[in-house]
């Protein structure tokens, strides 16, 4: 088997794992799903950094560094902004604390 | 070693997706991703011959810093559109990778794979920045549509495509080649705006869940560009999970895919929007009238909407919801599946308030017990109860299940205006004799509705 092929199996049985893996979700979920899935893209970052490594010229590295900016903030962002959402779920107290809080954060609303 | 530990961060990837498909597991999936995502950051740095470390892990550090922080601060209200714009970057950044590959890349399959790469990377930048504007009001939530705006998309997307083939024709390699990818990168980002721009506003997120799986695929495709196997399993996890994700949120708001992204095209306008004149008579009343009518009802439905997120106001109709329970009378909250911005954001905003999760109930549950519910509490919600999506066949919103607040035997607005909701279409209910509209803030209209409980 040559590599293409080989990698060509890999992205045909990992879409058929995609599949399987979230057949039955609560609409309750879907919003973190969507983010966690999102955060998950983020690993592209590991492409931008190898990307970047073997820049030549400074043009490419400065576009390759953009590429890692950018991939880190889906990365990082994501995971974030996905346990923010689901540490609501979790029970109770603490979350009584923080949510006092929350409104007084208004200046950093439209961050992004 | 290394290829060992990409093995070991797909799994957690593979684990992460499970996990969050699960109320139970939700949080403890997320923190797996994000730990298998650290861990293939940490080994790419091991790559033999990798230049550049210093100015990358700035750049690494300048991206974290930045992400944590927004991901940290910004209001739970304003999620939807920073998954958007988190979803937009990635893209973003698989188009650069794509663009910065193409000239060392075989010909063949890992061309046009890059190629594809640059087209769809570059859709879901543009097309998530266009979600975000609309999402945070920067531009109408109206589907934008012109005249012949399904030829302007199809000619655009074929230039998009006619100039990936001058590249691959190229092999990926000098001058022209290399102008032809850059203009590939342009005027896909065009394809991306005119994409994004016939969908309604209340189709924005299902628009969201699409580009994201367009994002993963992006990836994956360059993962197949760089040969790197995590890059194509993590890419292709979200791809093929992100498209039964759309699927299923359409499922829920009984739409098609189709339909949201075509059906503007075809759509003769707002039809059936600008029903009746501006002075129709409605029954607005105040705070005390409502309290009355809530203080000795037996049982009373909250139904909250975006209005609610944006007057922060679940604190508020907590507090009044307790105050009833203990006069006794039975409160629950009929939730939309998509009440808020998004499937499943009301949940987050009520368990952000601590309303107890047994009192949420799913629309399908609660419609059968909405006759015999007396009063129905609408709370800055307005499409999600428009029975002109069961009633009126040229409605944009014909054919979303709605919650039937019509059958209670009576209907409570807190409104801040007449102004139509999100996807600007009016409400017949609003006119109806049963229904009372109480105007102003969400937040301080429910204050004085609890003021005046307290004094029954």
């Amino acid at each position: 088997m040559t590599e293409g092929m080989a990698l060509l199996t890999i992205f045909v049985l990992a879409a058929f794992v995609g599949f399987e893996v979230i057949s039955k979700v609560s609409t309750t979920l879907h919003t973190p799903l969507m983010s966690g899935a999102n955060a998950i893209h983020g690993v592209i970052l590991v492409g931008a950094i190898l990307v970047a490594g073997e820049a030549d010229t400074t043009g490419e590295l400065v576009v390759a560094l953009v590429a890692v900016v950018l991939a880190t903030l889906n990365m990082v962002g994501g995971f974030v902004v996905t346990d923010r959402m689901l540490e609501m779920f979790g029970r109770g107290a603490p979350a009584a604390k923080s949510s006092q809080g929350k409104p007084e954060d208004g200046d950093s609303g439209e961050a992004a | 070693m290394r290829d060992f530990a990409y093995l070991v961060s797909a799994v957690c990837f593979i684990l992460a997706l499970k996990g969050l498909s699960s109320p139970r597991t939700a949080r403890n999936g997320n923190l797996v991703g994000a730990a298998g995502g650290v861990l293939a950051v940490i080994v790419v740095f091991t790559t033999k011959g990798l230049g550049h470390i210093l100015p990358i892990l700035v750049a690494v550090a300048v991206g974290t810093v930045v992400g944590a922080l927004v991901a940290r601060r910004v209001q739970m209200t304003a999620m939807p559109q920073l998954v958007a714009i988190f979803n937009g970057v990635g893209g973003g950044a698989a188009a650069l990778v794509a663009l910065l590959e193409l000239a060392s890349t075989d010909d063949g399959l890992p061309l046009a794979a890059a190629i594809f790469s640059l087209i769809v990377g570059s859709v879901s930048f543009s097309g998530s920045a266009v979600t975000f504007a609309k999402l945070q009001e920067l531009m109408t939530g109206r589907p934008v549509i012109f005249p012949g705006g399904p030829l302007v998309f199809g000619g655009t997307l074929a230039v998009a495509i006619g100039l990936g083939v001058v590249v691959f024709v190229g092999d990926g390699q000098g001058t022209a080649a290399s102008v032809a990818a850059v203009a590939v990168v342009l005027v896909s980002l065009v394809v991306g705006v005119l994409f994004v721009l016939p969908v309604g506003g209340a189709d924005v997120p299902i628009v969201i869940s699409l580009l994201n799986a367009f994002t993963g695929l992006t990836v994956a495709a360059s993962g197949y560009v760089l040969s790197n196997t995590l890059l194509i399993v993590a890419g292709t996890l979200v791809g093929a999970s992100g498209t039964l994700l759309t699927r299923m949120m359409a499922a829920a708001m009984g739409r098609s895919i189709t339909s949201i992204l075509f059906g503007a095209f075809t759509a003769r306008g707002p039809a059936g929007a600008a029903a009746g004149g501006e002075a129709r008579p409605v029954r607005s009343v105040g705070p005390e009238d409502v309290a009355i009518l809530l203080g000795y009802a037996r049982k009373v439905v909250v139904v909250p909407g975006y209005g609610l997120a944006v007057a922060q106001a679940q604190h508020t109709v907590r507090e009044l919801a307790d105050l009833l329970a203990a006069r006794g009378v039975a409160v629950s909250y009929g939730i939309h599946p998509v009440a808020g911005r998004m499937p499943g954001h009301m949940n987050v905003l009520l368990a952000e308030a601590n309303v107890p999760y047994d009192q949420l109930v799913e629309m399908d549950d609660i419609n059968p017990q909405l006759p015999y519910t007396d009063v129905a509490l609408v709370v800055g919600a307005n499409d999600v109860v428009n029975p002109a999506a069961k009633t009126s066949p040229g409605s944009p919103i014909y054919g979303m299940p709605i919650i039937e607040v019509g059958q209670a035997g009576a209907v409570v607005f807190l409104k801040r205006s007449m102004r139509p909701g999100f996807a600007g279409i009016e409400n017949e209910l609003m006119f109806d004799p049963k229904t009372m509209l109480l105007f102003g803030d969400a937040k301080e209209s429910l204050a004085k509705v609890v003021a005046a409980v307290k004094a029954l």
